[in-house]
């Protein structure tokens, strides 16, 4: 990547900036593909971008970052997308 | 234009500081979609200051500038000359600022940059309060509502922005929500080809600072805009036109839902609902919105 030598501060783009903020999830988002009828709903309301489309319009999520906000599966009109409780119950 | 139609480009990056279920970061993906990696972002204090994670790193993958509260669109205005003396007048100034830093404090710096006719875009993402700072009220903030400087439920209501914006005849003028994305890709690609000062408006609910859960932040857009509470409108060239549901509402063509139907889903209204229920500043709310939509009928129809 291209450095530019300035005097001000200046910060350069990274993946996972503020680390992996799939730790802060408590429930995950589990995709059915048999349910799916890429429509794409989940791909374009996720605010953080971890639901990837691919080149056939399917989607996969990106767990290192998905903060578990259940958005997806809110979206979903076939409930394609469950939350499963991923952390223990204390 | 459906959903499928979207490009890919992706300029916020995984793994920044929003907060779950943020509806700034889906806004931001939305607009960035529509202006492409040739753009310039400035951002005064907000939390979108703060999403952009902690130095040396950065959640976004475009050039931004930060600064001063009161000073976005005069930022703006600067980087904007600057281009223009470079001869790269094809790159996009966007200034994205929050409700706050429009509403209140950089209103004077934004009426002048839309006076002086500055080539730019200024994006206001509208969560109705200061939520960086800790859920304050704000100009934007609605009757009634909760926050921590109006604990029993503010006692005014909202101003109207875009109408404020509009009378100083710029070009484009809009109001989004991002549970529409298409409506509002459309919106940004429409202000990308027009030349002089550009407004677009967008309503964002905060999970936070709203009270509700954050997987609803697009539910609770939705409801913003069938309750009325929110209209989704463009300004072009001083004729107005509605949008969507908006345009069905205003045609009578639908009817608006109660607005209790939007404000029962959330934590900030809830005092209006327990102990008991407060019919009659429910009735205040809804009179509220009637008398807007009956005058944007008179207006526009």
């Amino acid at each position: 990547m291209k450095k530019y030598n300035v005097v001000t501060t200046i910060s350069y783009p990274k993946k996972g900036a503020m680390g992996k903020t799939g730790t802060w999830r408590v429930f995950k988002p589990i995709l059915d593909k048999a349910k799916c009828v890429k429509c794409l709903r989940c791909w374009i309301y996720c605010p953080e971008g971890t639901v990837t489309r691919n080149k056939d319009d399917t989607v996969s999520i990106d767990y290192d970052y998905c903060k578990g906000c259940g958005i997806c599966a809110n979206v979903c009109k076939v409930k394609a997308i469950t939350m499963e409780r991923e952390a223990k119950k204390k | 234009m459906a959903i499928k139609d979207l490009p890919d480009t992706e300029c916020v990056i995984p793994g920044s500081a929003a907060c779950p279920g943020c509806p700034a970061t889906l806004g931001l993906r939305l607009v960035f979609k529509a202006l492409g990696k040739n753009s310039i972002m400035v951002v005064p204090a907000c939390c979108t200051a703060v999403i952009e994670s902690l130095y040396p790193n950065t959640s976004f993958d475009i050039p931004v500038m930060n600064i001063a509260f009161e000073a976005a669109a005069a930022g703006a205005s600067g980087v904007e000359a600057a281009l223009r003396q470079q001869g790269k007048g094809d790159t996009t100034v966007v200034a994205w600022a929050g409700d706050g830093g429009t509403y209140d404090i950089g209103i004077q710096a934004l009426s002048g940059a839309l006076e002086r006719n500055t080539n730019f875009i200024y994006i206001c993402y509208n969560n109705q309060i200061y939520s960086n700072t800790g859920i304050q009220r704000s100009g934007a903030t609605p009757y009634a509502a909760w926050t921590t400087t109006t604990v029993g439920g503010k006692t005014e209501f909202r101003k109207e922005m875009g109408e404020i914006i509009q009378a100083h005849h710029i070009p484009y003028v809009a109001q989004a929500c991002v549970a529409y994305p298409e409506d509002l890709y459309k919106k940004v690609k429409k202000a990308k080809s027009m030349k002089g000062p550009k407004y677009i408006e967008i309503l964002a609910p905060c999970p936070p600072g709203w009270r509700f859960g954050m997987e609803k932040t697009v539910e609770m857009g939705t409801l913003a805009v069938e309750t009325g509470a929110w209209a989704l409108y463009e300004y072009e060239n001083d004729k107005m036109s509605f949008n969507g549901k908006s345009k069905l509402i205003l045609e009578g063509k639908i009817k608006r839902k109660p607005v209790e139907e939007w404000i029962k889903y959330q934590g900030r209204f809830g005092h209006l609902f327990k102990p008991e229920k407060d019919v009659k500043r429910i009735k205040e709310i809804e009179d509220h919105i009637y008398q807007m939509w009956e005058r944007y009928r008179s207006c526009y129809l």
